[in-house]
């Protein structure tokens, strides 16, 4: 799906990024240490963090979008680490569960996860 | 502070991890993470790389007193290792463990405190060894075949 098709669902707004890139997949989650032990593949990520910390999971993981959700938007200096990195960041007031939702609905699937 | 050696033998890399200073926690990480892009290893290879060594970075920013990441880069092998200078782990067998957390409020703010680090690098490494001594320091030793 493209990501300007993802901004309209999610009645969101782009802070940074490429509206004409696309995702597939999505795993929402405020806990950076379980996207880190589960996710495996190509995702974007649905947090309601904001912190430098986020961006750099993403950038461990080879992760190209992240969806701020709960109307969090972050700060100047959490943008230009996303950016140095070529990341697509978006912003949404739904919810987490909104969010998720929305976009499952729509054809974004969940990945499958292991708990070896 | 930091240092970068190269020999025939291979490419060691030392940095420093600090405490006081949570916003660049990561940094470490993401250097090596680009130094393995430039030598062109496989990029599954260096994501299990770079979410090792970002868990333990973490670790040692948030559990510890400060220590150091050292990498070596051999033809076929990456070694990792993580040293801080304590206080060190009680029961390593119990912070292996999933789940186990005794992370402070401000680590858990920033969304770490799971107690899924260290399972975390074990399953992404291809041999990882801990090693600690209670009021004195936490090694980690993490191998990945290339
Ligand atoms: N370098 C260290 N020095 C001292 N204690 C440590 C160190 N690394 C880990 N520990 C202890 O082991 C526990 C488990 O570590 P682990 O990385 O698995 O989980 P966590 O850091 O608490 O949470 P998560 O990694 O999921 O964010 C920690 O809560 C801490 O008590
Ligand atoms: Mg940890």
């Amino acid at each position: 799906m493209k990501i300007s098709k993802v901004i309209e669902l999610i009645n969101g707004k782009i802070l940074i990024g490429n509206i004409d890139d696309s995702i597939n997949y999505a795993f929402s989650s405020d806990l950076m240490s379980d996207v880190l032990a589960f996710v495996n593949e190509d995702t974007a990520l649905l947090t309601g963090l904001v912190n430098n910390q986020v961006i750099r999971t993403a950038e461990m993981l080879d992760l190209g979008t992240i969806i701020f959700v709960r109307g969090k938007i972050p700060s100047e200096e959490v943008v230009d680490l996303a950016k140095e990195r070529e990341m697509t960041l978006l912003t949404t007031n739904f919810t987490m569960f909104e969010a998720s939702g929305v976009l499952y609905k729509n054809g974004i699937e969940a990945l499958r996860i292991s708990y070896e | 502070m930091n240092s970068f050696i190269t020999n025939n033998e291979g490419i060691v890399l030392k940095y420093i991890v600090g405490t006081d200073d949570f916003s660049i926690v990561g940094e470490v990480s993401s250097k090596i993470k680009k130094v393995l892009k430039q030598l062109n290893i496989d990029n599954k290879l260096i994501r299990r790389v770079a979410i090792a060594t970002y868990e333990a970075e973490v670790n040692v920013a948030i559990h510890s007193l400060g220590g150091y990441i050292e990498v070596e880069i051999i033809k076929n092998e990456i070694k990792i290792k993580i040293r801080d200078n304590g206080p060190g782990i009680k029961d390593t067998n119990l912070a292996m463990e999933k789940g186990y957390s005794t992370a402070s409020t401000k680590a858990r703010e920033l969304g770490f405190g799971a107690g899924m680090g260290l399972p975390n690098m074990k399953r992404c490494s291809d041999e990882f060894k801990i090693e600690s001594k209670f009021g004195e320091y936490t090694e980690l030793n993490m191998k990945f075949v290339v």
